[in-house]
């Protein structure tokens, strides 16, 4: 069992309840693959996703999650929702938990956000991505994947690649991987990896050619748009020229090495078609393995009464 | 009102006393002061001092209304604290602290004078804004309230304001506080134009490109929390500028809230190259560091941020050398739902008027600063820095602000508590010890 | 002191006579499959295929079921029951499943199992076999095929040991201890 009510990072977990909840998902992973793809284990709970920042595919993998388990889902956008009208986010939170959430999703641009939540109300809190600090649910899943493709974890040497400074996704793979045993290193251009992230015991590597030498996980990372022109990087293309990973590439890390992207992916820009299509690539099966590991998180977290 | 407060331990700087005395008070101004080390005098119970009969024993509480006897055996006496680094929000923030509520904090915290910073709204930039902060203090504040005006226009900086108008309204020192003057030429020109009303420019020391928004300081903790870093060397390029603006233009410079260990160094090198600087340091900077922001705690958000623990040693030993002449709150009061919300948005400050001593008590608990040291930092050197010498002494003739101070009196924060309606804090829960059990001023007396 | 109610002698003979009844109930093994409830029954579904493999000289398909998910009473549950793995690696629509635990009690157990199993398919009936019937039925489920039926207390608890775990084949008959 979960000894918090929450998800809010994986800072905030032991590596015996990050290898809970993935042996947990493994046993969800089965329901999906039956053709009745539900179990009634959440009925009559309620999930909330509440998403101050827009992302078409992480709610619909925690919305298709919670449906799977027969909670009853709703889905609270910002747009459209009384935030624009000036309340405050602990008077949203407040509302949406009157109205009987017994989970709530939480994505927002600022860090900590799940965490004020989380002092300040009842239900469950599941941090779906806080600005620069987090995105627990989906490192699990990238711990899932290689586990399952790798049969273990500890030991394996993975190197995540791309704007490490500005990814809730690296630094959640970061704390997961390294309490999970393996050897993660980092590439990327100096601007965009932070010189604090030594001390969080992981190897930096400027130059892709170096860094993949020997790697059994790449895990690839979206390079925004938004980050051109702010002299991170002179331009997108001489970005990609450097640390985009191509066939050539690939060839430095070990024969069997895998290859993920927590998505959406520029094409030709940090990962060629070849690649995100070839069979190094475990990326489609992520996208599955998320709703396993999201149904794993609810239940752990809803499944049973709290005091 | 008439008040004898006996056998404290006086310690006055500003005359150099140190000892067990007495001290009288009559009708809002020190009367006399007797020490042990003085020539002896007959003793004050069979009526040394002219007008009264003062062997009559009225105890703690005193019969008699216009006349008090403080037994202070075992307390320090000291002249009463200024704080030269306090918001107190009125006029235009009401709601976060008025100028009742924030002096009535500063009484409790031991404070008999405080300088009022000008981020108000509308901005303290002329001297109307002048004359309503002394006329609201006049009617409602607990204690001396001195305004700072601000040096440039809303503050923006871009025109300077107008000093002499306001000097002469009652202004003392001016400060854009709150942000910096960051075109040099508009600071060079205010710091030469100080000049001709002898009066301090305290200035906010940062580089707001480089602090490009940051919330808490740049490292690991940064790092770690995904929260936007602000690197030391923002708060220390500008000190850098300043001291050498100072040097060209041979103004007062007063640099405000000094977090650093970079900053405690080029202040060190002005100081010994003879340039005319003075700087002051906050409770939370030589108490917390980096570390009080995890789990996001926006009572621990404050601007400078706190910094690492080589910093924090760093300001203690500036405290203990005497780089660092003062010791202020910066006192930032907020309302509760202001500080209720995302980091990022939630605003910067800490309510200190009420913590202030008890923190500051601890330094000479550990050996950092002695007694006298401390009252120097809190009293007479803001005294000085001012130029307000009636103020931070104990000696007779002048207005009588004094604290009675218990240091060895418990006190656990509760901000819940506070008379600040800034509640705050991020020393809510802590044990201090030593508190301010008597504050004396404006003719009146406080006790707790 | 726990009471041994079977040992491993009496646990084999009963398990061979269930085979044979299964076996002559269904007139064969045609369309049949074995289900075990974890984790109990997986062991014993496992010997009753090996059973009725040296009887009938056929294989018949076993699968493993896990029921956490469908339990009722995960609201007022203190902690989370574990999940297993649910392996039911053959298509159950027409098939004949005979569904193996361990101890029948309440019959909740059983009802979660009918509710996964109607998940996966449209059985064309289910059948249920326990080693154990110690009585207690809080709903209105019957075995098909009985081991030993144990009249008990609700005070009492029987626990079914077996070598696939690591124990002795027995079946044990405890007291509750207060504040367990």
């Amino acid at each position: 069992m979960l000894t918090t009510k929450d998800l809010l990072g994986i800072k905030e977990l032991s590596r015996e309840e990050i290898i809970l909840i993935l042996d947990t998902a493994a046993g969800f992973k089965d329901v999906l693959g039956r053709d009745i793809k539900k179990v009634p284990t959440l009925r009559g709970r309620t999930a909330v996703n509440l998403f101050f920042e827009p992302s078409t595919r992480t709610r619909t993998s925690f919305e298709l999650a919670a449906k799977r388990l027969s909670t009853d889902v709703i889905n609270f956008s910002v747009p459209t929702s009384s935030v624009v009208k000036g309340e405050s986010l602990i008077d949203t939170a407040l509302t949406v938990q009157a109205l009987g959430a017994d989970l709530i999703i939480i994505r927002h641009s600022s860090a900590g956000v799940p965490h004020l939540l989380s002092k300040n109300l009842r239900a469950s809190i599941i941090n779906a991505g806080d600005g620069t600090n987090e995105h627990p649910t989906q490192a699990l899943l990238d711990a899932f994947t290689i586990k399952e493709k790798k049969g273990k974890i500890e030991g394996l040497t993975i190197a995540i690649v791309g704007d490490i400074a500005h990814s809730r996704v690296a630094k959640s793979n970061i704390y997961c991987l390294t309490k999970l045993g393996a050897k993660v290193r980092l590439i990327g251009p100096p601007t965009l990896i932070p010189k604090e992230i030594e001390a969080m015991r992981v190897a930096v590597f400027h130059r892709m050619e170096d860094g993949l030498k020997g790697v059994d996980v790449l895990i690839m990372l979206r390079i925004q748009m938004e980050r051109q022109g702010k002299g991170f990087f002179p331009s997108i293309e001489e970005y990609s020229k450097n640390w985009g990973i191509t066939s050539e590439r690939l060839s430095h890390a070990r024969h069997d090495v895998i290859v993920m992207h927590p998505g959406p992916m520029n094409r030709g820009i940090e990962i060629t078609s070849e690649i995100a299509d070839g069979p190094h690539s475990v990326i489609l099966e992520q996208v599955t393995n998320g709703i396993a590991v999201r149904m794993a998180v609810m239940y752990l977290l809803a499944g049973v009464k709290r005091s | 009102m008439r008040i004898l407060i006996k056998n404290g331990h006086v310690i006055d700087p500003s005359q150099g006393l140190d000892a067990i005395g007495d001290i009288f008070i009559e009708n809002g101004k020190i009367k006399e002061v007797r020490v042990q080390k003085t020539p002896p005098h007959p003793p004050l119970a069979k009526g040394g001092l002219r007008g009264g009969d003062l062997s009559k024993k009225t105890g703690k509480r005193g019969t008699h209304p216009s006349f008090r006897t403080i037994d202070a055996k075992g307390l320090v006496v000291m002249p009463g604290l200024i704080d030269m680094h306090v918001h107190l929000r009125e006029p235009g923030f009401e709601y976060k602290e008025t100028i009742k509520t924030g002096t009535g904090a500063a009484v409790r915290g031991g404070f008999t004078t405080v300088c009022c910073m000008p981020n108000t709204y509308p901005v303290h930039d002329n001297a109307s804004v002048t004359e309503f902060i002394i006329r609201r203090a006049a009617e409602e504040g607990y204690c001396t309230v001195l305004p700072i005006g601000a040096i440039t226009k809303g503050q923006k900086g871009e025109e300077l304001a107008e000093m002499g108008t306001m000097v002469k309204e009652g202004c003392i020192a001016f400060s854009d506080d709150g942000s910096p003057v960051m075109n040099s030429l508009i600071m060079r020109r205010a710091l030469e134009y100080s000049k001709t009303f002898d009066v301090p420019i305290i200035s906010h020391c940062e580089d707001v490109t480089l602090s490009d928004n940051g919330v808490v300081n740049e490292g690991l903790m940064s790092v770690t929390l995904g929260l936007k870093g602000i690197p030391a060397e923002s708060e220390q390029i500008m000190i850098f500028r300043d001291i050498a603006l100072a040097e060209l233009t041979g103004a007062r410079l007063h640099i405000a809230h000094v977090s650093t260990e970079g900053s405690v160094q080029l202040i060190r090198d002005a100081k010994n190259r003879g340039v005319h600087v003075t700087a002051e340091t906050c409770p939370h900077y030589f108490s917390l560091t980096e570390d009080a922001v995890k789990g996001y705690d926006t009572n621990a958000k404050v601007n400078p941020p706190l910094r690492t623990d080589r910093d924090r040693q760093a300001i203690k030993e500036g405290l203990r050398d005497g780089t660092i002449d003062v010791i202020a709150t910066d006192h930032a009061p907020h309302h509760t739902d202001e500080k209720l919300r995302e980091f990022d948005m939630a605003p910067s400050g800490i309510s200190g008027l009420e913590t202030a001593l008890g923190l500051s008590l601890r330094l000479v608990h550990e050996g950092v600063l002695t007694l006298k040291e401390l009252v120097e930092k809190m009293s007479l050197h803001p005294a000085r820095i001012l130029r307000i010498y009636d103020k931070g002494t104990l000696k007779a003739g002048s207005e009588a602000e004094v604290v009675i101070v218990d240091s060895n009196r418990e006190l656990k924060v509760d901000a819940g508590n506070f008379f600040s309606k800034g509640k705050n804090t991020p020393f809510h829960g802590w044990i201090l010890k030593g508190m301010a059990v008597t504050t004396i001023c404006k003719g009146k007396l406080y006790e707790q | 002191m726990p009471k041994e109610l079977m040992n491993e002698h009496d646990i084999n003979r009963a398990l061979t006579r269930i085979a044979h009844e299964i076996i002559e109930k269904n007139k064969g093994t045609k369309n049949l499959c074995l289900v075990g409830i974890q984790r109990g029954g997986v062991h014993l579904a496992k010997r009753l295929a090996s059973e009725i493999k040296a009887i009938e000289k056929k294989d018949i398909a076993v699968g493993s079921l896990d029921i956490a998910l469908y339990r009722d009473d995960l609201n007022i549950r203190k902690e989370h029951p574990v999940i297993r793995r649910t392996e039911v690696p053959f298509e159950v629509t027409d098939l004949k499943i005979i569904l193996v635990d361990d101890v029948l009690f309440t019959g909740r157990s059983i009802r979660a199992a009918m509710d996964a199993l109607m998940d996966l398919g449209r059985p064309a009936n289910i059948q249920l076999t326990v080693l154990i019937d110690r009585g207690h039925r809080e709903l209105p489920i019957k075995a098909d095929f009985v081991g030993k039926n144990i009249p008990t207390a609700l005070s009492e608890v029987v626990e079914v040991q077996l070598k696939e775990e690591g124990e002795r084949d027995r079946v044990l008959l405890k007291k509750i201890k207060r504040g367990t």
